[in-house]
This record gives C-alpha cells, sequence and structure tokens, in this order.
C-alpha cells in the first residue's frame, strides 16, 4: 500500500515530517489535584493525578521516596467498532460461567474471546508499567518520601500513538498537580514506511506492520526516558526515525509549555506569582506549578528569563 | 497550514462501519504553472506560459485514452489526485503509464492534489454517490484554477461523461469530449489513437449494418461476476491464468490450483474471448468431449499455420505437447485423460499493446476515410484485432503497435486502436525494434543521472585502491583471460600457478563491479531493473553503461583493473584444499580467444608461462569435468549458430553452427566451480537471504516427447535420475554420427529453464541444480552483463565481513520479487536472441535459396517437422498441398512415429534424414516467410 505518495502527502493530507493537530486542556477533572485532556489528531487521553498523599497500603510505603502507580484504561467506546474489551473482572467471570454451559461450538468461541481479553490485559499492564516508569523518572520522588501519587490515564479515542499521548497527558497532568519534575516527559512515535520516516502514525499508517518507534525525551536535559520499537529496522535508519520522533517529542514539549504558561495567565493573581518573559511572552505562573518551573528554568536560563518573585513556593 | 476533519462511512466484510478519517487540508499545494504569479514553489511547475488551454482530465478519459495522452501532441496537462486514485483503483497498469508521463520531464503534466487543498476540498453531501462526489470534486478543481490562473489562459475540462459536461458547463466550467478536443486540434493521425466507444454507440452500429454478416453472436456471454464468485465458491467453476500454445493459438491452459492439474481450452469458441496471461473462470466439459482436438494438424483453422521458427532451447519455449492418444486400434476410445474446459467469464484482462502489421487488404475506394483493418499480432498468441483507422495507406508496409478495447459478442475479432507505427516492415531496424518490445526490453540509453554515478574517465586504479585493507595485491600473478572472439566486456580471468608441494593454485578472477554500482544509487535501481544485457546477433544491449562494461570493468590485458577472486588451493587430482575469497588488483597478461587459446596449447612448441598454466589448467578442468559427469551432470547439446556479420551493412554473410573447444569447456569448469564454491559461502553465512540458482528436475510428462521418439528409434532412455539420463544418452549411438547429438538436443529441449531464487523461500532439496547435477548453484561470474551476480558479489563481500549487507537482503519478500524480475528478463533476454537470430535468418535467407539436410523430428497428419542442423532451425514440412487437408493420402502411424502414403509407396519415420529446400516466399506482400518444401 502506498502510505506517502509521489507528491509527497499522506493518507489525511500529512507531509512525512509533520504531527498531527495537538490540542491540550488542562484541569478536565475538578475532583484531582490535577487533570488533563490531550489530543492528538484523533486520538484522545485523558489524564487524572492524585498526590502526593498518603500511602494507601502501608507495606508499599518506600522510606526515602515517593511511591508512584499508575493504571492504564481504555474507554469501552474509544475504538469504535473494533472489539477491544477493556480490562473488567465482571465480563471474565461471566464467560467463565459460560464456559460450563455451553456446547463445544460455543466453547471455542468463548475461549478466544477469553483469550482476546487476556491480550489485552497484559497489553494495559504494559502500558501501565511503562507509563509508570517514564514518569518515575521525572517526578522528584526523593523530595516526597512516604507518599504515593496515583496517575490515571483513560484513552477516549484511539487512533494510534495512543502510548505517547497517555505519557504527554500525565506530564500535564503532574504538572497541574504541582508535582517537582526534573523536566517535562514528552513522547512521540514514529514510523518507517515506503522507505520514508513518518512522524506521528495515525491508526491506518500503525496497522500496516511497519516499525513503530515510540520515544519519551526530558527535553530540555536531553535525555531518553523510553524508547520501543517491535519489529526490525537497519540501525542507519532506525537512527533518523528515532531523530525524527525525538524531534516530534520537543515540538510537543515546546506546545505544553505554552498551553500551561496559558492556562497559569488565565488563572493568575492567586496568591503567589511569578513573572516570566519567555521569548517575549510575559506570563504569570500561579505557586503550585513554580516548583517545576523553577528548575525548568534553572536549567535554560537563557530561555526562561526570571523577572522577579514574590514569593517562595510552597507545597 | 489548515486542519479539518471528516466522516466516511464504509462497508467491510459485509457489516457496516463507521469510520473517522482526519483530513489536513493545506495551503502548500501549487498549481504546477511556471507563469503563475501567486505560487511560490515552482519545483514542480511545469505547465508553460505559452499555453493557452490547460486540461483537466476526467477518470474515464485517463483509464480509456492513455495511448493519445502518452502522444507529445497533449500537453498542459492537469491531472487531479482524486482522478489518479480512481485510475489507480481501476487499472493499475494505465496509472503505471500515467505516472511515467507525470515523471517524465519531457512532458508537462502536472499533478495538483485537489483533495487535500483548502479550496478544492469537498464533502460527500447526503444523497450524493461517491462517484457524483468524485466529478463534482473535478469540477470544483477546475473552476479553481480558471479563478486561480485568471483570464490569461483557458482551462478546459475533458470528460467523456455527458452529466459531468452538462453540469461543468452550467457551473461555468468550459468542458469538452475528447473526440472534440482531438478534432479541434487538427492533426488527424492523432483521431486513430483515440478508443472507440463500446460497440452499444451509435458509430458502431453503422458499422455493423455495413457488415451485416458479423451481426450474429459469435460467442457466448459471460457470467455475472456474482454468479462466477459463488460458482468459484462452489467448485463448479475453477479459476486460473489462460496460457495460449505459442505454438498452436487454438489451444490454451488453465493452472488450476482447486483440481491440481491443467485444464486444456481447445479453440476459440471456447476459449470464449480470453486472451492471453487472462485470469478466467472455467467451467470443465463432461468427460466424454475431453477430446484431442486437431493437435495432430500443422494447419489449423483460419489460415494461420506454423512457421519457420530456432530451435527452441528448453521446454520453456518449446512447444506444448499433449498426451498422445494411443490409438493404434480402432476400438480404442480416443479421450484423452486430461481435462478439458470452457470459458465461462473473465476475472481480470491483461490486455496491453501489441507489435504486429495490419492484414493485406486492398485499398478501399476514396483514401483518407474511416476503414476498418484487421491486425495481426506477431505474437501468434493474440487474435486478429480488428481497428479503425483513417491512414491505411500509410500503414499497410509498417510494424505497428496495437492496444486492445473491448471484444464483444457479436464480434468474431476483438477491437482496438492504433499506438504507434515502428517502421517498415522487413526492416532490419524496425524488426529489432519489435523484438525488444515485444520482450519488454528496455534499449533506451541511459539518463543522466545514471551516468553520473560513473567515477570520472579515464580510470585507473588509484593509491587509495591499492591501500586499502580488504584488497590484495594480486598483480604479479600471471593473468589471463579466455573469451568468445571480440569480446569488449570480459568480465572474467584465471590464473593457475604450481606451488612447492606440487600442488596448484588457481585462482578465478571476476571484475568487481560493485566496488563501481553501489545499492540505492540510480546506476543500481537500472542495472536491477534491466537484470542483464541482451545480446542480439548486431548489436548488444548493455546492462550497465559502456564505460563501465567495456573499460573500467572489463579484465583488459595489460592494465589493473580491481577483481573479486576465488583462489583455490589444488591437488594435481583436482581435489580443492583450501578457498579463499578476496577482493584484489590484478593485470591481465593476456586476453585471449577460445581459438587462440586452443592453437597455444596444441603447439608444443610453446613453452611459455601462459601456456604452461593453460596446459595445467586443461588437465584440472578435465579431471573436474570427468568428476563432474561421474556425479550425474548432463552434457546436453544446443544448436546454437554464429552468423558472420558484414560489418558495413549489418547483414549477415554467413551462418553455421557455434563449435565448441576444449579450451571453452575449461574455462566453463573453472566457472562453475567458482559458482559453487561462493554459493556454498553465502548460503552459509546468510542462509535466509542468499539469491541462488536451481534446476527443477524434469517431471515424466516433460521427457514424455523425449522418450517416445527414443522408443520409436529402438533406444531405450533411462531417465529416473540425471545420473542414468547422463549414462543412457551417452549410450545413444547409432550408425549415423549425429544421431548423439540429436538425442541430446532433444533431451535439452525437454528440461525447464533454470531459475533464481531466495534461499528462505524454498527447503534445502529444492535447491539443486538438475543438469549440473550441483546440490547448490548461484551465479557469480559475470557481474558485468548479470544482476544476480551483482547481488552474490555484495552477498559474498558481506560474507567476508568487509562490506556491510545492504538492507534490502534483510526483506525477503523484495529479495523474491527481485529474483522473479531477474528470472522474467533473463528469459525475455534470450526470447530476443532467439526473436533476432531468427530475424537474421530471415535476412540470410533472402536472396539466398537453399538445398540442405534437415532431420525430422515430429510427426503431423500432413507432413513433418524437420530440423536443419547446419543453420538450427526447425520448420514444417508439408507432403500434402495446402487446402485439401490431408485427404486420407497419408496416414500416421503414432506407435512407430512414421508417416506412410496410403499405398505404402512412401513412408518418412522420426529422426529421418531429407533433403530439403529453403526459400524464402512472399505469399503476401510485405510479409516474408521462410519456406521448406522436400527435395
Amino acid at each position: 500500500m502506498e502510505f506517502v505518495n509521489p507528491e509527497g502527502l499522506r493518507l489525511d493530507g500529512r507531509r512525512p515530517m509533520e504531527m498531527r493537530q495537538l490540542r491540550a486542556q488542562i484541569g478536565a477533572v475538578a475532583k484531582a489535584d490535577g487533570s488533563a485532556v490531550f489530543e492528538m489528531g484523533n486520538t484522545k487521553v485523558i489524564a487524572a493525578v492524585y498526590g502526593p498523599r498518603e500511602v494507601q497500603n502501608r507495606s508499599q510505603q518506600i522510606n526515602d521516596q515517593a511511591l508512584v502507580r499508575c493504571e492504564y484504561s481504555m474507554a469501552n467506546f474509544s475504538t469504535g467498532d473494533r472489539r477491544r474489551k477493556p480490562k473488567g473482572d465482571s465480563t471474565n467471570i461471566a464467560c467463565e460461567n459460560a464456559i460450563f454451559g455451553c456446547t463445544n461450538h460455543w466453547f471455542m468461541f468463548v475461549m478466544c474471546f477469553v483469550m482476546a481479553n487476556e491480550s489485552i490485559r497484559r497489553r494495559s499492564t504494559e502500558i501501565s508499567l511503562v507509563i509508570r516508569q517514564t514518569m518515575e523518572e521525572c517526578i522528584l520522588t526523593n523530595l516526597m518520601p512516604r507518599s504515593q501519587i496515583d496517575i490515571y490515564v483513560q484513552v477516549l479515542q484511539a487512533d494510534g500513538g495512543t502510548r505517547s499521548a497517555c505519557i504527554n497527558a500525565a506530564t500535564l497532568a503532574l504538572a497541574d498537580a504541582g508535582i517537582p519534575m526534573r523536566d517535562l516527559v514528552t513522547s512521540c512515535s514514529a514510523g518507517f514506511l515506503n522507505s520514508t520516516p513518518l512522524l506521528d502514525l495515525n491508526y491506518v499508517e500503525d496497522s500496516a506492520g511497519g516499525p513503530d518507534v515510540t520515544v519519551g525525551i526530558l527535553p530540555k536535559l536531553d535525555k531518553v526516558t523510553l524508547l520501543q520499537m517491535d519489529a526490525k529496522l537497519p540501525i542507519d535508519t532506525f537512527e533518523n526515525v528515532m531523530q525524527l520522533a525525538v524531534e516530534g517529542c520537543k515540538a510537543i514539549a515546546n506546545y505544553i509549555r505554552e498551553v500551561s504558561f496559558a492556562r497559569e495567565y488565565q488563572t493568575a493573581g492567586v496568591s503567589t506569582w511569578l513573572v516570566v518573559h519567555k521569548k517575549g511572552i510575559r506570563a504569570h505562573i500561579q505557586a503550585p506549578t513554580l516548583a517545576w518551573l523553577l528548575l525548568d528554568f534553572q536549567l535554560s536560563s537563557h530561555h526562561l528569563k526570571l523577572v522577579a518573585y514574590t514569593g517562595v513556593a510552597t507545597s | 497550514m489548515l486542519h479539518s476533519k471528516t466522516f466516511n462511512k464504509k462497508t467491510r466484510g459485509g457489516r457496516i462501519q463507521k469510520l473517522v478519517r482526519e483530513v489536513y487540508l493545506r495551503d502548500d499545494i501549487y498549481c504546477g504553472a511556471l507563469f503563475c504569479k501567486s505560487c511560490e514553489d515552482k519545483s514542480k511547475a511545469r505547465l508553460t506560459a505559452t499555453a493557452s488551454t490547460i486540461l483537466i482530465l476526467d477518470t474515464n478519459v485517463v483509464l480509456n485514452q492513455i495511448d493519445l495522452l502518452e502522444n507529445p501532441a497533449v500537453e498542459d496537462v492537469v491531472l487531479l489526485s482524486v482522478v489518479l486514485q480512481e485510475v489507480k483503483n481501476k487499472n493499475s497498469a494505465v496509472y503505471g503509464r500515467i505516472r511515467n508521463l507525470i515523471d517524465s520531464p519531457a512532458r508537462r503534466f502536472v499533478v495538483f492534489s485537489n483533495e487535500f487543498h483548502r479550496d478544492t476540498y469537498v464533502q460527500t453531501m447526503a444523497g450524493e454517490s461517491p462517484n457524483d462526489r468524485n466529478d463534482r470534486a473535478i469540477r470544483v478543481a477546475a473552476r479553481w484554477y480558471q479563478s486561480h490562473l485568471g483570464e490569461a489562459v483557458k482551462v478546459l475540462l475533458i470528460t467523456n461523461d455527458r452529466e459531468n459536461k452538462r453540469k461543468a458547463t452550467e457551473e461555468g466550467v468550459s468542458a469538452e469530449t475528447i473526440e472534440s478536443y482531438v478534432k479541434s486540434l487538427g492533426q488527424p493521425a492523432l483521431l486513430d489513437l483515440l478508443v472507440q466507444p463500446a460497440s452499444e454507440d451509435v458509430i458502431m452500429e453503422e458499422v455493423e449494418d455495413m457488415r451485416p454478416s458479423k451481426r450474429k453472436v459469435v460467442y457466448p456471454e459471460h457470467k455475472p461476476m456474482s454468479e462466477i464468485t459463488s460458482g468459484l465458491t462452489k467448485g463448479i467453476y475453477h479459476q486460473g491464468k489462460l496460457r495460449v500454445n505459442r505454438y498452436n493459438p487454438f489451444e490454451a491452459y488453465v493452472g488450476s490450483e482447486s483440481i491440481g492439474d491443467e485444464i486444456v481450452i481447445y479453440g476459440r469458441g471456447n476459449m470464449n474471448r480470453a486472451f492471453d496471461g487472462d485470469v478466467v473462470a472455467v467451467e470443465l466439459l463432461p468427460q466424454d468431449q475431453w477430446h484431442e482436438e486437431k493437435s495432430l494438424s500443422i494447419v489449423d483453422e483460419e489460415d494461420e499455420e506454423e512457421d519457420v521458427h530456432l530451435v527452441p532451447g528448453s521446454s520453456d519455449d518449446a512447444p506444448r505437447t499433449s498426451i498422445p492418444v494411443s490409438s493404434s486400434t480402432f476400438d480404442t476410445n480416443p479421450v484423452s485423460s486430461r481435462p478439458s474446459g470452457h470459458v465461462v467469464g473473465i476475472i481480470k484482462r491483461n490486455w496491453h499493446s501489441y507489435c504486429g502489421s495490419l492484414e493485406p487488404m486492398p485499398m478501399p475506394a476514396g483514401s483518407g476515410g474511416l476503414v476498418y483493418a484487421l491486425f495481426v499480432s506477431k505474437d501468434r498468441r493474440i487474435p486478429k484485432i480488428r481497428i479503425q483507422t483513417r491512414q491505411l495507406d500509410n500503414l499497410l508496409d509498417k510494424r505497428i503497435i496495437v492496444a486492445v478495447d473491448s471484444w464483444d459478442r457479436q464480434s468474431r475479432h476483438p477491437s482496438g486502436h492504433y499506438v504507434r507505427s515502428i517502421g517498415q516492415i522487413g526492416d532490419r531496424d524496425t524488426e529489432t525494434e519489435l523484438v525488444l518490445i515485444e520482450n519488454d526490453i528496455d534499449a533506451r540509453p541511459f539518463s543522466a543521472q545514471v551516468l553520473a554515478c560513473l567515477p570520472p574517465l579515464p580510470w585507473s586504479v588509484s593509491p587509495k585502491d591499492l591501500n586499502e585493507s580488504n584488497r590484495v595485491d594480486l598483480r604479479h600473478l600471471c593473468v589471463f583471460s579466455v573469451d568468445p572472439p571480440g569480446c569488449k566486456d570480459i568480465d572474467d580471468a584465471l590464473h593457475c600457478t604450481m606451488l612447492p608441494t606440487g600442488n596448484f593454485e588457481v585462482g578465478v578472477h571476476i571484475a568487481d563491479v560493485t566496488n563501481f554500482v553501489h545499492p540505492g544509487t540510480p546506476l543500481d535501481d537500472e542495472a536491477t531493473q534491466r537484470g542483464t544485457s541482451v545480446y542480439l546477433v548486431e548489436r548488444r544491449i548493455d546492462m550497465l553503461p559502456k564505460p563501465l562494461t567495456e573499460d573500467i570493468c572489463s579484465l583488459r590485458a595489460d592494465v589493473e583493473r580491481l577483481a573479486f577472486s576465488v583462489i583455490w588451493e589444488m591437488t594435481p587430482e583436482a581435489d580443492i584444499i583450501s578457498t579463499k575469497y578476496t577482493k584484489s588488483v590484478i593485470k591481465s597478461r593476456a586476453a585471449l580467444s577460445y581459438v587462440e587459446a586452443q592453437a597455444r596449447m596444441d603447439d608444443s612448441r610453446l613453452v611459455d608461462p601462459v601456456t604452461k598454466d593453460l596446459r595445467n589448467m586443461n588437465a584440472l578442468a578435465k579431471i573436474m569435468r570427468q568428476r563432474r559427469i561421474q556425479r550425474g551432470a548432463l552434457t546436453l547439446a544446443s544448436a546454437e549458430v554464429k552468423f558472420q556479420i558484414d560489418t558495413e551493412t549489418h547483414d549477415p554473410l554467413d551462418i553455421g553452427m557455434y563449435q565448441i573447444r576444449e579450451a571453452n569447456q575449461m574455462v566453463e569448469e573453472f566457472m562453475l566451480a567458482a559458482n559453487v564454491s561462493v554459493a556454498e559461502k553465502i548460503l552459509k553465512e546468510f542462509p535466509e537471504c542468499s539469491l541462488l540458482r536451481r534446476h527443477p528436475t524434469p517431471t515424466k510428462e516433460m521427457l514424455g516427447p523425449l522418450l517416445r521418439t527414443a522408443a520409436a528409434v529402438g533406444l531405450n532412455l533411462d531417465v529416473t535420475s540425471s545420473k542414468a539420463l547422463a549414462d543412457s544418452l551417452d549410450r545413444a549411438v547409432g550408425d549415423d554420427p549425429y544421431f548423439n547429438k540429436l538425442i541430446r538436443i532433444m533431451a535439452t529441449r525437454c528440461m525447464t529453464q533454470a531459475v533464481y531464487f531466495c534461499s528462505g523461500e524454498l527447503s534445502p532439496p529444492e535447491f539443486l541444480h538438475y543438469g549440473l547435477a550441483a546440490p547448490l548453484y548461484t551465479h557469480f561470474t559475470s557481474p558485468i552483463r548479470r544482476y544476480a551476480d551483482v547481488i552474490v558479489h555484495r552477498l559474498l563481500a558481506a560474507s567476508i565481513g568487509i562490506y556491510k549487507l545492504p538492507t534490502i537482503f534483510r526483506d525477503r519478500p523484495q529479495l523474491t520479487s527481485i529474483a522473479d524480475n531477474l528470472n522474467y528478463r533473463h528469459r525475455n533476454a534470450q526470447m530476443a536472441s532467439r526473436g533476432s537470430v531468427e530475424l537474421h535468418t530471415l535476412i540470410y535467407f533472402r536472396n539466398r535459396p537453399t538445398d540442405t539436410e534437415a532431420r525430422i523430428v515430429k510427426m503431423r497428419s500432413n507432413g513433418f517437422i524437420v530440423f536443419v542442423p547446419k543453420f538450427g532451425i526447425e520448420g514444417p514440412v508439408y507432403l500434402t498441398m495446402r487446402g485439401d487437408k490431408g485427404g486420407g493420402e497419408w496416414f500416421v502411424d503414432e506407435q512407430q512415429q512414421k508417416i506412410r502414403k496410403m499405398d505404402g509407396s512412401v513412408s518418412y519415420s522420426i529422426l529421418q534424414a531429407v533433403k530439403i529446400h529453403l526459400e524464402v516466399l512472399e505469399p503476401k506482400p510485405n510479409r516474408p516467410k521462410l519456406q521448406l518444401t522436400l527435395l
């Protein structure tokens, strides 16, 4: 199949190095300490963060750092007709009951159903783990010993690149919750189809069976926190594809930064705030965000210039 | 850049599914006009400022009139992406051709991605069919072009869809049909290129009135697609590709997987308008109708007959023989065991354009008018095609290309249209070009991008090459090459040194082509496409540009050249002790011809180093050859002929069999050994992605004709293994000195050709090369003229760790497709060489009627087929006059392969020598043919 036509346009009209449209909204769940909805084209993910709070299960408590937990799930309606059942014990039990009372023919069918369910659950577990490990890398867990941070992400609409969208949403939600971080983590995927590196694959491109490289980076520290690929790719091609994904991550980081500045500008004037110059944009930042912004600016002082501040960050 | 979204519904597997896809609408898609002031990017712009009219084509125009579009008279064309998409879905061949036009720098065709442009994207309206939506998109784009480019140019929508044209005119877009546009150009010759609308239209009915005899229904109706699909699933019908017998166009075969056998189809009626290569649905006939229709007669229906042609080299190009009817007694029912059937529907057409000429016909009164003519393809498998032309007097003596448009039930012949003419019939250049076109050979000069990949000339070995750590300096060795006389592309050289231990160091040095042809370059892509050099009688069509083939890579005498060497240490008994592979620098001491090499070896007075080495090598080669034959390698014979060509006129002066000397066999032996060694090495290193060559074991059926002939002359051949066959061929010596060679030629003809394949695709037992009796074989020794060798060079370089394996080798399907292309090209190159030899044979005999001796090789009911050893040709000899179909005067004895006169006075048996007369006759003007008559 032709994924890039000779005119250099992809199936949806993008060029190979273009990302889908990004959209983000902070504070989508009022009850959570921090939350965000993140969209990459038709992929839509919601993330909610609770914490830092007391560890619920005492046996899991860690004395010198915070416990980070993550739960990933897909909404039942997220894939439309593609039958991807989410994890759910009730359906499983129903199936198991069904097995005993059925003829052979049905038995086979139900077995397949259970197995499909099983593989989906394995996938959720894997993605939860991937997100948790990525976020743990950037949260300053040692600042919050004996506490727990819960990250919930749910895919509302799936159209390829869910893993990346989840990580981006989680970053925004963590920032919204004011949890201190080394840097933002942003993630983006890139693929290689028709001998062309393609940025940010959508579902159609993703199902082509080509390589799909998902990268997560700390943009200011210029460090890679996540790198996943489940295909074979020659090393020199791989480097190009990965570089493209890294560029995508940086673009997402810029976008996320703009979104959070804009958000803080809206809610400015609360108690303590900062005035920061960023590329000529004057922004006011609310205190909880200060913790990570402060670090952010320290690491790249030529971008951000601290003009004045009237208070010290507290959390 | 603007973003927007759209919603589509799609069905898949019967279910209705709602799919949501994003569409990013852009403002950076440019109109492609060089004179446009508002579009910034002119890199892809082609439409010129002088253009007064810019054409926008509708899908049906592109699909049907591609031959017209390929004519340079049509320029400044905009192809909308919506049109291209539709064309691609409907006909990929046309899509490929239109893409070629777009890519051609000589043409002014541009693509406008209207589907992603901010102003031309249209959303499906409620209740609108996809077709209507696409038509509307075309009109919207046309309107956009007109307003974008302003009044300076006229934007013309070309559509043959009446409704679309009406709506366009209403919306203020100027629209015309293709016919009226071509007429307005004022070039009547272009009108011949137009595809005529299907027969329901008015024009055709007038024609039918003119020829009322053709009005009746000739062919049964094709079943509708739905019925075919259900028939296929139920097993009533069988699907397969129709292959027409090259030597009898009224017989075709459909290889069907569902019944695991070939279905034979006799007669045009049963073929029901299917062409060679079409994918068809076939219904089996009742078993009592499985008869052999006319397979024993030379003359067929109508007036088609067998031509004199070259002797086929293998079973792939030999006539198909059906299983014989054992009808020596009268009461046996002559029903064959092969299923036969008839075509009920055509699933996929394989129509393309065909080369040939018009059937001679009287000039109608009032020339210049529209006339119908019948086109006869050079390829005998293709039926005659009816075309419409306004330039009959111009075309009658020309070789022309014709494309097929349709074939309806009322018409005996398919209808088509004229594409272009190649040149005068009988003219050597025209006929040569015809051979090339027929075999899909690209004889165009290399493009500038390809030539840019060549190293600068004059090239010589540089110190950098010498210092390369992977390259061994072998300039001190006494290397020489042995090739046919006048060979300029020398790709192999040899050396042989006696070691102090008494062993020999033997080296095969092959031109290091991969040092100059790097993967991924235009040069490499071109070579992949060409696959092989093509050798015609009077010219050579190179796979690589001339500077490489004749200079930089050619291992000429007394110059330093880069090589890839295989070096063995051998005992005097020719046992290989060790093998070494390395890139090297060599300096050839002598470039000998086979004759020279032979003369040196035979002349006992000569004791120079080269001659001594030659003798040593020859001794080794003899042992190796002996051993190979003991293993069961077949010594096959072919009837290759050689022309002596006049250097001035390029006409053949003399013709004779190619003589094989010991020197040929010596070189061949070492090349085989090198190929085998390399095959072992690369397969060991890359078991999944090596390119090897295999020769399948012939099946019993394939050897059938050989066995029958042998039985008729009282010879018992054992074909259980290649060894057994080789032995019994050795024993086949008659009183006649030529007998053995004849049997070998016939045996060769029963084999299929060897093929390239990717080692990951087959299991090791299938790697066998039957003819050479080698478990593994590949091609390594001719990288200048075969692309397979280039691939093997890369594999070998990677396996000795001096280069990285190019990425394409990791992609097995792609490697397989390359191997398939190589097989296709290889075969075509052979067919073209044969075609060229046949052509020159005809030219040679034009002024030289000759009497010569021939051998009977096949019996027919009204004559026999003879083989003329001296000229390597084969053709029919008629015993009865044409027309009176045998008349029962002659009787064929299948068992003994004899043809007897009824009164028993004369009889001819197979392999018998007969005197014949060869002469070129022109039964019809401009259709010369070689005729064989019995003396």
